[in-house]
């Protein structure tokens, strides 16, 4: 057995068998709320004109995600997802990050790790975000303009369009959990390595290095993926002309 | 259970209890963080768009303005310039015709001083005229009787005193 430590599950809150908590994702979800919370108000404090420091980087950030939705939409539209987009880089960027540090087992309960590394947590994002995309399709282009949309350009790909609509979902989703899942995998295994003996450590300690670096470059790659994804579908169904 | 569990990577598939927790909080997390720190942000970043853009438009103003402004001196100058011109001009033009004045003015005085002058001489000369005449009629007169007495008979002084008469007579008329 490789992974030798189970979740923390909690099963049927007030008797509903459907409701089952896994209380590390509810702990590790809170956890990187607090942390983007605290770190989005730090920088945004004592704004000025002429900004220094922290609101340099924040406006760095906010220029990045601005380039990002005007690259997929008219940036009249594409306005009023900054905020989303914004959040959820910070958000996905810190969960990833989160489980790169360390990784606490407790009682055979894996309790802290990346929330991204669990399906529920990314497909609950993915979905959020295809659900908010068609929202906003039927808020721009009315109910009519966003109908005809499945049936262009032509009518013949009106299935192939309800499919894509699951497949973005779902694609969405799996891909940040597999990218951070396979990396918190590959961590948990070398550091099961190091911690096997002398030269398990030596052998162990260089890998363990690097695929912590690397893993910081997926997780920030993953974020960017994420929002450039949510912000093309976004277009799609908002973008008269595609 | 822990079998099934690792097969679908360590949890317990789709958790719809753990689904909610990160919709929630995610939701939450979207408006707080907006309110708190997206929105001001975004605000003084348009703020200061706003700003460049304004300073801008007031220095591309303010430059026209200061064109505009050197332009009119420019103009003032170069009226005020012809303004002196002008005054100059006719300043000459006035003294020009007060001199051809002024000196038709004396001419005018010295030709009627030189006439009064002339008249006066004339009427000196006739006054002079008369009266030598009186005198060199008394004169002569003296005179001739002086030489008469001496040489003329009583009536040949008759005669000469005659003939005299006559001519004297003849003259006066």
């Amino acid at each position: 057995m490789i992974l030798d430590h189970g979740a923390p599950i909690y099963e049927d809150l007030f008797g509903i068998s459907w409701l089952d908590f896994n209380l590390s994702n509810v702990m590790m979800v809170l956890v990187t709320s607090l942390i983007v919370f605290i770190i989005a108000v730090i920088g945004s404090r004592k704004l000025q004109r002429k900004p220094s420091g922290f609101q340099n980087f924040m406006e760095w950030i906010v220029d990045f995600v601005r380039g990002m939705v005007s690259s997929t939409m008219d940036w009249k539209t594409g306005k009023q997802f900054l905020p989303l987009g914004l959040t959820l880089l910070f958000y996905i960027f810190i969960g990833n990050l989160l489980g790169i540090m360390f990784m606490v087992v407790y009682d055979g309960d894996l309790w802290w790790k990346s929330p991204t590394a669990d399906p529920s947590i990314t497909l609950t994002l993915a979905v959020m975000v295809v659900a908010l995309t068609h929202y906003y399709g039927v808020k721009v282009k009315g109910g009519g303009g966003y109908l005809k949309d499945y049936f262009q350009p032509v009518p013949l790909l009106f299935p192939l369009k309800i499919i894509e609509e699951f497949a973005n979902t779902l694609t969405l989703g799996m891909r940040l959990y597999g990218n951070i899942f396979a990396g918190e995998v590959l961590l948990t295994l070398l550091v099961g390595l190091m911690a096997s003996g002398f030269f398990g450590f030596i052998g162990g300690i260089v890998p363990t290095l690097a695929w912590q670096g690397f893993k910081l470059f997926i997780g920030a790659i993953q974020a960017f993926i994420f929002v450039m994804l949510t912000m093309v579908y976004m277009s799609h169904k908002v973008n008269s002309d595609h | 259970m822990l079998d099934q569990a690792l097969i679908i990577g360590a949890s317990d598939g789709l958790l719809f209890g753990d689904m909610i927790i990160q919709l929630i909080t995610f939701i939450i997390l979207l408006a707080l963080i907006t309110k708190f720190a997206w929105k001001p942000l975004m605000n003084v970043m348009q703020e200061r768009e706003q700003h460049i853009a304004t300073e801008i438009d007031q220095a591309e103003q303010s430059n026209q303005e200061a064109q505009r402004l050197m332009k009119e001196a420019n103009d003032e100058l170069k009226s005020t310039r012809q303004n002196a011109q002008q005054i100059i001009d006719e300043a000459k033009d006035t003294a020009k015709s007060q001199q051809a004045e002024l000196l038709q003015q004396a001419r005018e005085e010295a030709a009627r001083i030189k006439e009064n002058a002339r008249l006066e001489i004339e009427q000196e000369k006739d006054k002079a005229i008369q009266a030598l005449q009186t005198q060199v009629g008394s004169l002569s007169v003296q005179i001739a009787s002086k030489v008469i007495e001496k040489e003329l008979s009583e009536d040949e002084q008759e005669k000469l005193i005659n003939d005299y008469l006559d001519k004297v007579g003849e003259d006066n008329e």
